[in-house]
């Protein structure tokens, strides 16, 4: 796998003595979709803004698309795109304007069509006329996106893209996203929406305090880490749990009224334990009158993590 | 290696220009209604009770100057200090400073558009003026050359303040404050021979003395002093503005975190 953006012992201090970034390493590979989780003041938006121009970093050395970063770094921005997480934009101008402008800036000639089948994908080219500020939060926030778009990058990052963005129209970016990695395109995107993070990145990054607390591959992290958890109410309560399902560690809980059964992974292997499960509750003539099943989710993960970490 | 990049800057001038246009109104009448309101009540009013003039030119004609720099100095400065202020205060700079353009493009871009408006403005005051009082332009193109020059100047002037305020009071405290006071003072309305001993000496202290003398001489031919020293004085005001904003632009000094 190629390198697209190679982070080494990044470190940020803010004027006030605030460090937001202890030493962060991180690789992400041509064409990937990378999610960076994190809670509130992790450092993700610092550690953005080091890379796209916003924040001036303290240590450490950034190379992107090969070449040392401070060298050279007009041709590297030229290729890097970015939606930041606050809505600032100038609010008077209207979407049309204020696209081409972003193309324009990054020094391309302007090209209509490409702008076009931009709003077009993010159905916004119904309200190119309109002033930005005139615009419902959810399709300001498609206007930094247009915007960050229009430049063509090869490398994109989305600060928390879909804030403030209806269920629908959320999954409508996904499908957007996706489109762009198949183009090509590299993409970086913070969010706190966990099953965002589930559902599009090939890979996660988790920081926190300002340090890459792991990375790792988003099917194999469920994998890995992923539980199926079942509840099954029984009609009438067990003293214990019987000899004959003791391969299912199943636990007693609920004053014996209710069976649970954790385990398997991310993969699926655990629903058909749970499968198996109920039919040998009915061979013991175990009656039961609900199953409540559900996997765990990389948020479960993601908390379990970070509560490991803070005890 | 690109080393500066043209499409850029002209795509920054260009939105530049576009939003002073949306303000187009407020941006240009404000001035015009309060030069006229000069030429009202010192040209055409007080100096025609005064029949010597000054510096033997009529008194209407010998303030032209002097009113055009007080409106070109602090309309430059407030232009070239509201164009970079605005992103900075509703953070739409991220865009600027994720852009692959440096200090030549930004200048160029941000302080042209400012400069642009402030010569717009000096046009219509001085066809303003034709109406109020009869003057003539000695050294028209000269004249030109000073107006941009200064215009540029200042709004290079306003564009370190932009930079610098942090809140909107800050951005317009420095007009009030300094701009307009050392323009009064600086001749506007009379030719500084006039002041006695020691305040000639402390007059000379004032940078706007040089402007508005310079752009007198363009005017009548005749100032004060040499043409040469006002345009030394504005090119070193204008390369000093100049050298504080790329420092500005290397350490990043209010414009990244
Ligand atoms: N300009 C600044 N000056 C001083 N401290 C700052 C500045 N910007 C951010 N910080 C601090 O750095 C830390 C990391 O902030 P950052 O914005 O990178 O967090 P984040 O992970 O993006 O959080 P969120 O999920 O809330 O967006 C925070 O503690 C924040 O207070
Ligand atoms: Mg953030």
């Amino acid at each position: 796998m190629e390198p697209i953006l190679e982070i080494s012992g990044l470190t940020k201090t803010y004027a006030g003595g605030f460090t937001a970034l202890l030493g962060v390493d991180l690789t992400i590979n041509k064409g990937e979709i990378f999610a960076l989780l994190g809670p509130n003041g992790a450092g993700k938006t610092t550690l953005i803004g080091a890379v796209c121009g916003q924040v001036r970093p303290t240590g450490g050395t950034m190379r992107a698309f090969g070449q040392d970063m401070s060298h050279g770094w007009r041709s590297l921005r030229a290729r890097i795109g970015l939606v930041p997480q606050e809505l600032a934009t100038d609010m008077f101008e209207t979407v049309l304007h204020s696209v081409n402008y972003s193309r324009g800036l990054f020094g391309l000639a302007p090209d209509p069509a490409r702008i076009e089948e931009i709003l077009r994908a993010l159905s916004l080219w119904d309200k190119r006329k309109a002033q930005i500020r005139a615009l419902s939060g959810g399709m300001k926030r498609r206007v930094l996106i247009a915007k960050a778009l229009a430049h063509e990058p090869d490398l994109l990052f989305l600060d928390e893209p879909t804030a403030g963005v209806d269920v629908e129209l959320r999954r409508d970016m996904w499908a957007q996203i996706a489109k762009l990695r198949d183009r090509g395109t590299t993409i970086i995107l913070t969010t706190h929406y966990i099953e965002e993070a589930e559902e599009m990145a090939d890979r996660v990054g988790i920081i926190q305090g300002g340090r890459i607390r792991m990375v790792e591959d988003t099917r194999s992290l469920m994998k890995r880490l992923g539980r199926t958890e079942a509840h099954i109410s029984l009609a009438t309560p067990l003293a214990t749990v019987p000899e004959a399902l003791a391969d299912y560690h199943l636990t007693l809980g609920n004053g014996g009224q209710e069976l649970l059964y954790r385990g398997g992974d991310g993969s699926g292997g655990g629903k058909a334990k749970v499968a198996q499960l109920t039919k040998d509750l009915v061979a013991l003539g175990i009656d039961y009158t609900a199953i409540d099943i559900r996997e765990s989710s990389l948020e479960d993960i993601f908390v379990d993590l970070l509560e490991g970490e803070a005890a | 290696m690109i080393v500066f990049n043209a499409r850029s800057t002209w795509t920054i001038y260009k939105r530049e220009v576009m939003r002073a246009m949306r303000t187009a109104m407020q941006s240009i009448l404000a001035p015009v209604l309060t030069t006229t309101l000069y030429f009202v009540v010192f040209g055409a009013a007080i100096g025609s009770k005064m029949d010597s003039g000054m510096a033997g030119v009529n008194y209407g004609a010998f303030i032209v100057p002097g009113l055009l720099l007080l409106t070109l100095l602090s309309e430059s400065t407030s232009n070239g200090s509201f164009g970079i202020y605005m992103p900075r205060f509703t953070g739409a700079i991220y865009e600027l400073l994720s852009a692959p353009v440096g200090v030549a493009e930004t200048l160029i871009g941000f302080v042209g558009a400012a400069a642009t408006k402030s010569l717009i403005l000096a046009a219509i005051i001085l066809v303003t003026a034709t109406f109020f009082v009869d003057y003539t332009i000695a050294h028209p193109f000269y004249a030109l050359g000073f107006i941009l020059l200064v215009s540029a100047s200042f709004s290079l002037l306003g564009f370190i303040l932009g930079i610098w305020a942090d809140s909107f009071e800050k951005l317009g405290i420095v007009p009030v404050l300094f701009i307009i006071p050392l323009t009064f003072l600086g001749g506007t309305f009379y030719s500084i021979d006039l002041l006695p001993e020691p305040w000639r000496s402390v007059a000379m202290a004032n940078p706007v003395v040089y402007l508005v003398n310079g752009l007198r001489w363009c005017f009548y031919g005749s100032s004060d002093f040499p043409i040469g020293l006002s345009l030394g004085m504005t090119l070193g005001f204008l390369a000093l503005c100049v050298a504080i904003i790329a420092w500005i632009f290397r350490t990043g000094w209010r414009l990244r975190a």
